[in-house]
């Protein structure tokens, strides 16, 4: 049995710790949350270790695994501590808000051989899986543009403060909405060179962005874009949606389904055909053991407790691979802060027109 | 209970399936008379009983059955709480305290105050749960609630983290103040009926994904058979359809054959739907062991 224990009680954690818990071949050796209310309450019904203190917890339980789902901003130094323990780790998304600490933690993961995996749960969703498989493949040819789209109704109103309404702490559409649509542009198109255009704007939040929007810009001439909005009242909860533009075919694929138009240039992929193509979750989907809120939970932390159990290293989602999320998060606050690239007031070069062509034939003498 | 229940996701944009199809059918029940109409052609072809989450747009629904008790004489509601994302909402927006006293239920606020703040203050669940059930009942006040369900989110999450006591809790106050049968809904059936059997919950009834092509029942398709014909409990299957990937005919013919199912919930929004679903029961329900 694989010794776990999760850290931090808030949505997630709670998320993880039930999924976690009911894992056939772990045991959840301790649960560790700042507040003790919820930990009275879980120890007196479930009997559950409970700790106040992370670093007490790291002393006193025999474990072999952590779950980290703290605030964002205290990541870090929890991921080392866990690391030097000899722990293997998983961490909630954003990994860390310092790109310089995801670079040194994803090597400190590497040099003590610990099998570490951050909570970007859309790469196990089978849809977006079948895109990436689609893309290896070359089935709609050379792509030259993404659009990554995520929204939904978190923050409707102004509120009070807690480190979720504030971007220092790690709180705001773009570490908590645009990091998925982010993460999946990297897997998709690996790392971009540059970003513009970048809007981080407020709708309702007094201290962080409500609304994200930006391009970033790859190898290849290809370019993707983002638009993200988390005050967005008119979907039930989180959506997140890809398009993707290919010279021979496009792909449109969200949790739900995914939609392949395939044209006659195209390397049609078996069980695929020229056109249309649909497909859906049922079909695109593997069964988890145990199931409550979506098998892309479920199954992330499968994968991280089959990565310790047969010693695996072809981490998903591993540290190094977040740290390039924390990357372009970290590139689009450095160019929203920019502003415009061009203003009104800036001097336009003219237009240097040719005294060529059919035009210039026609109309000149 | 009936052989067909009425369920309820087709309403709110709920669709396992596809986004689109999801937003295109919360439009076309914006309006709660398109909802009332679906469920006045499924009362017409027989199927009595609606089971529903208590989203605050099912009080609309109770409200037009109150007022037209001759109509609907022998209808019922099987509610399925909470409502979850009604209770993230209020939460996020007024905290803990403010989203329990926003649902706090008809008897008045000494009472649920008294059993509110004193169990928060001793750490013990079983008042705030009570009180939180009363709350969602609000909206039920005078119809016929013959059996209430725990929602499969709450399931499950208390599941996994072996929370048992509330699934005890839940049961116990539902008989005890609304004489109803109490239900769980689950995505985990197997492990649920272990527990709900270690708990002395007898023969419980379950709802849960049981379907030909094994979407969503999670312990896997063999542990479901064997639990279906093996364990002492009354099962209602959902997703029979497997979202749309099983052709109905098929779908149902299998249902049909299975032991120990009781009743199936589905959803419809269309009366040639609705016919066509009942015509497919009467046909095969005989025909197996049911």
């Amino acid at each position: 049995m694989i010794r776990i224990a999760v850290v931090g009680l808030g949505k997630m954690g709670l998320s993880h710790h039930s999924i976690i818990n009911a894992h056939p071949d772990v045991t959840l050796a301790a649960v560790c949350d700042a507040t003790g209310y919820v930990l009275d309450v879980l120890n007196k019904y479930t009997g559950v270790r409970t700790f106040t203190d992370f670093d007490e917890m790291l002393r006193e339980a025999e474990l072999d695994a952590v779950i980290i789902a703290t605030p964002s901003s205290m990541h870090g130094a929890m991921v080392r501590a866990a690391l030097d323990k000899g722990l293997h780790v998983f961490c909630e998304k954003p990994f860390s808000l310092d790109t310089k600490e995801s670079d040194e933690l994803a090597a400190l993961a590497l040099e003590k051989g610990a099998v570490n995996q951050v909570g970007y749960h859309y790469r196990f969703v089978g849809a977006f899986q079948e895109v990436k498989r689609l893309l290896e493949l070359g089935a709609i040819g050379e792509v030259s543009h993404v659009l990554a789209e995520a929204y939904g109704p978190v923050v409707m109103r102004t509120k009070g403060s807690t480190w979720r309404t504030q971007r220092t702490a790690g709180g705001g559409c773009l570490y908590d909405y645009a990091a998925h649509p982010l993460n999946l542009l990297n897997w998709y198109l690996g790392m971009p060179h540059g970003v513009g255009g970048s809007v981080l704007n407020s709708v309702f939040s007094k201290e962080t962005d409500d609304e994200v929007f930006g391009t970033l810009y790859f190898d290849g001439g290809k370019n993707a874009q983002i638009s993200v909005n988390w005050s967005d009242e008119s979907y039930r909860k989180m959506s997140t949606k890809i398009s993707i533009w290919g010279t021979a075919g496009r792909i449109i694929a969200d949790r739900q389904e995914i939609q392949v138009y395939l044209r006659d240039t195209a390397k049609i992929p078996d069980g695929y055909q020229l056109g249309w193509n649909l497909r859906n979750t049922t079909e695109l989907t593997d069964e988890v053991g145990f199931y409550v809120r979506g098998e892309e939970y479920s199954a992330q932390l499968d994968y991280f407790v089959k990565c310790i159990a047969e010693k695996r290293q072809d981490n998903v989602n591993s540290f190094s691979s977040a740290a390039e999320t924390d990357k372009v998060i970290a590139m689009m606050i450095a160019d929203a802060e920019k502003g415009p690239s061009v203003s009104n007031d800036t001097v336009l070069p003219t237009q240097s027109i040719k005294k060529s062509g059919i035009f210039s034939s026609l109309f000149s003498k | 209970m009936d052989k067909l229940l009425f369920g309820d996701n087709q309403f709110f944009g709920v669709n396992h399936m596809s986004e689109e199809k999801a937003r295109s059918q919360a439009m076309r029940f914006q309006d709660i008379k398109t909802v009332i109409e679906v469920l006045d052609n499924a009362y017409d072809e027989g199927i009595k009983t609606f089971m529903c989450t208590t989203h605050e747009r099912i009080a609309l629904v109770c409200d037009h059955m109150r007022a037209n008790p001759e109509r609907y004489a022998d209808y019922k509601f099987y509610p399925c709480m909470p409502y979850a994302h009604k209770y993230a909402n209020a939460m996020t927006d007024h905290g803990l305290l403010g989203a329990i006293k926003n649902f706090l239920p008809e008897e008045g606020f000494i009472d649920s105050a008294m059993r509110g703040g004193m169990s928060l203050a001793k750490k013990d669940i079983e008042g705030i749960t009570t009180l939180l059930i009363d709350a969602e009942m609000k909206m039920f006040a005078g119809l016929q609630t013959p059996v209430i369900f725990l929602q499969n989110v709450v399931v499950d999450f208390l599941l996994g983290l072996g929370f048992n006591e509330a699934f005890r809790i839940f049961a116990n106050h539902v008989k005890a103040r609304y004489g109803a049968e109490p239900g769980f809904i689950t995505m985990n059936m197997p492990k649920l009926l272990d527990v709900l059997e270690e708990l002395g919950i007898e023969n419980p009834i379950v709802c849960a994904n049981i379907n030909k092509a094994g979407f969503r029942m999670s312990g896997g398709f063999e542990a479901y058979e064997a639990s279906l014909k093996d364990k002492k409990f009354r099962a209602i299957a959902m997703s029979v359809f497997a979202s749309g990937a099983i052709p109905p005919e098929e779908a149902i013919e299998w249902i049909c054959e299975q032991p120990n199912i009781e009743s199936i919930v589905f959803g419809a929004s269309s009366r040639g739907n609705i016919r066509s679903t009942r015509e497919l029961v009467d046909r095969y329900w005989q025909k197996g062991q049911l």
